[in-house]
């Protein structure tokens, strides 16, 4: 398996197959993870420092496991505020962390392109966590790695994201993937979180959300952020609810044999009934738990372990 | 003490002077212009070869003087100027304290003539701090040296002031400024809105934006029938609303800038923060619009909107980073090299936009013009000479131009004030006397 690239800075930047590589290295390490002792050699003696400039339980401690169970040294920095508030420049806050002879940094960060101006001074591989509005790369991956896991394929199928399009991270990154690897994406929203031009990323608009998830094979709920109400993207959550939630009567129309899924996290019975969240056709806690194995294989191939490292 | 210039191709469209002629120069002021004149006594350049024009005037400067002296100075930004073919600028009122009183104006003004090389008019802000409130003394301010009023890069939301504003101005018989700009549209916006910004996840700003300003201006502009001129005009919009107000003879003129007629939003997939400026860079169509445009005498003037900021305040996140383009040390050279070399415009045109017009626009009536008894502002431009933008090599104290490395033909090549050389990029600028 070679793969060339320095950083991960989105899926904008790579190609079909650097992905499927990262898809099929996370399904031999998937097992990692199941083990009674759940760690390979790996990538032992990288130090790796995870560097997050925003709040977040799942990716930072999905990351945090995948070095560990890869035997790297991780250490995790949270800043909620920003640097430069303190008068410090995120260029100088990553200097000095480099200084102490990083492999790699993971970075999330509010501002779109963020790691991509990381990379731009930076001698450690950069992989993006999620900056700002942009892209969520592992999350994309993940996300492809459970369809596939659950659907065998991603060519030809309908993936329907439902949310706030324009601000989310996750539906950018996974509109990216799943086009290059022949999915058919409709992106359904309010018309201010689905401007019509985003079609050209890639996507079918559609603002009507019954129309759009019928014979869907995936239909990936997007968390609904309640200050964008505020800024009259639509008028309540109430009424977001009754147009853009997905219900169990709205999830009968899709392909018998679809699944939901969510980034998480998950607000219960406003984007996504509490009974459908929990339900069988729900793969939410399987995203969580292939999360680790799509960014054991993002490490490992980006900081150059050996195959005969984890195979027995 | 006087200055010879000869064998130069005069270029003037305002005097209607278009042939080789030479140009004496005798207290600061044109003393004779024909076809021979002896130079026994007097210093000499030889202009073989190149294009005399009357100064430059780049009338949409930022010279960070008072308060942001880190990013220029009244003596970098005039350096600046002077090594960019301009004999004269117009400093925008966003200062520290805010250009709003007689105090800062008298300053910028006595600090110019101690340290600046090229002619510095002030503009005033139109409201007190730029809060779009109250009215400055507009009085008092002209009469300290102010040449126009703006609340630049803070535009006037409230229509209310705008119109009291040109109501007040009008008798005065002095020019607004305004930068167009709907800020509710632009919320906090970082870039042009539509593909690009979606792809990258930047917050956009919608061309209409613009456009809804630009429409209220003129509006006001006609009912009121006072002049209003609209800052770096940059979409088609604009463009549309411009055009039908000048066909019905609605007193409106609008800059634009080199930035905004030759980079388009593609660009920004480099997320590199020296694109980063308001109003944002647009869309390839907006280009092509606005040169159009330039062609067909829609649009008035050349600007720069020269908006110097040190490289550490440019090297953050986009979104954390200042908007602005350092823009007086490339504007000609990207004017001759993209517009009248490519023969899309004739240099007549740009000595119109970069000379004649803003002279008229901002009333300066000996300047703009190769006449006996104006001025003696003149640049010397090499339409051949080939350069290599080197941002480093730059007068300005800042950095932050997005044309770092471009190869252009044609440069400014001698920039003279009030008959002295302020800049010459010639290997010898003076001919021995004989």
């Amino acid at each position: 398996m070679s793969f060339n690239k320095k950083h991960l800075l989105g899926i904008q930047h790579l190609t079909k197959s650097e992905i499927l590589t990262i898809l099929n290295t996370a399904e031999s390490l998937k097992e990692i993870s199941r083990r009674e002792v759940k760690k390979v050699p790996a990538l032992r003696g990288k130090t790796i420092i995870n560097l997050f400039f925003e709040p977040s339980t799942r990716t930072r401690s999905s990351f945090e496991l995948a070095a560990k169970r890869l035997s790297a040294d991780i250490s995790s920095f949270s800043k909620t505020t920003s640097s430069t508030v303190k008068g410090e420049t995120l260029k100088d806050t990553v200097l000095n962390l480099e200084a102490m002879q990083t492999d790699a940094i993971i970075i999330r960060h509010s501002a779109s392109g963020t790691p991509l101006f990381l990379s731009t001074f930076c001698r450690s591989h950069i992989i993006n966590a999620g900056d700002g509005t942009h892209e969520h790369p592992t999350q994309a991956l993940l996300d492809a790695f459970t369809i596939k896991e659950e659907k065998k394929r991603l060519k030809g199928l309908k993936v329907v994201i439902v949310g706030d399009i324009l601000h989310s991270r996750v539906a950018r990154s996974n509109v990216f993937l799943l086009n290059k690897m022949g999915a058919k994406v409709v992106l359904v929203g309010p018309p201010g979180m689905v401007p019509s031009e985003m079609a050209h990323l890639g996507a079918k608009i559609d603002h009507n959300m019954d129309r759009a998830v019928k014979n869907a094979d995936v239909i990936m709920m997007l968390r609904i952020q309640l200050e964008r109400q505020q800024k009259n993207y639509f008028p309540s959550i109430r009424e977001y609810r009754h147009l853009y939630s997905l219900t169990p009567k709205r999830f009968e129309t899709a392909h018998k044999n679809a699944i939901i899924m969510h980034p998480g996290p998950i607000n219960r019975d406003v984007e996504i009934s509490t009974q459908l969240a929990d339900s069988i056709k729900s793969v939410i806690l399987k995203q969580v738990e292939n999360g680790i194995a799509v960014r054991m294989a993002v490490l490992y191939l980006l900081l150059g372990g050996k195959e005969r490292d984890f195979t027995d | 003490m006087t200055l010879l210039i000869k064998n130069g191709h005069v270029k003037d469209p305002c005097s209607k002077l278009d042939k080789k002629l030479d140009i004496l120069i005798k207290n600061n002021k044109i003393a004779e212009i024909k076809e021979k004149i002896e130079g026994e006594d007097h210093q000499i350049v030889d202009a073989s070869g190149m294009f005399i024009t009357p100064g430059l005037i780049d009338m949409h400067v930022h010279l960070r003087d008072p308060g942001q002296e880190h990013k220029e100075t009244i003596e970098t930004g005039s350096k600046a100027a002077a090594a960019g073919g301009f004999t004269s600028i117009a400093c925008m009122p966003n200062t520290f304290p805010v250009n709003d009183n007689s105090g800062v104006t008298k300053y910028i003004i006595s600090k110019a003539k101690k340290s600046a090389s090229v002619n510095i008019f002030p503009i005033a802000a139109l409201s007190m701090g730029q809060k779009g409130e109250l009215l400055t003394e507009m009085a008092d301010l002209i009469d300290s040296g102010a040449i126009a009023f703006s609340d630049d890069g803070m535009p006037v939301s409230n229509s209310q002031l705008m119109r009291r504003g040109l109501e007040y101005a009008k008798r005065g018989g002095t020019l607004i400024i305004d930068h167009c700009e709907d800020l509710d549209l632009s919320s906090n916006g970082v870039m042009n809105e539509g593909h690009y910004s979606y792809l990258l996840g930047l917050q956009g700003i919608p061309d209409y934006s613009e456009d809804v300003m630009v429409a209220r201006n003129i509006i006001l502009a006609e009912k009121i029938n006072a002049p209003i001129h609209l800052a770096h005009i940059s979409t088609q919009g604009s463009v549309e609303l411009i055009k039908s107000a000048k066909n019905k003879g609605i007193p409106i003129t609008s800059e634009v800038t080199p930035h905004h007629l030759f980079l388009d939003d593609s660009l920004l997939t480099s997320y590199s923060t020296d694109l980063k400026v308001n109003p944002p860079i647009r869309t390839k169509q907006d280009n092509q619009s606005l040169i159009k445009a330039v062609k067909q005498g829609i649009i008035d003037v050349f600007a720069t909107d020269h908006a110097p900021h040190s490289p550490d305040e440019k090297g953050v996140e986009f979104n954390e980073a200042p908007f602005g383009i350092n823009g007086l040390e490339t504007a000609v050279s990207l004017i001759l090299d993209n517009l009248v070399n490519k023969k899309i415009i004739s240099l007549n045109r740009l000595v119109e936009m970069f000379s004649c017009n803003p002279a008229k626009i901002l009333g300066l009536d000996s300047k703009g013009k190769i006449k006996i008894g104006a001025d003696a502002d003149l640049t010397i431009i090499d339409t051949e000479k080939k350069i290599t933008v080197d941002v480093k090599k730059f007068q300005s104290k800042s950095r932050n131009n997005p044309f770092n490395n471009w190869k252009l033909k044609g440069a400014p090549v001698m920039t003279i004030v009030s008959g002295k050389v302020v800049y010459s990029s010639l290997k010898k600028p003076f001919s021995p006397k004989k």
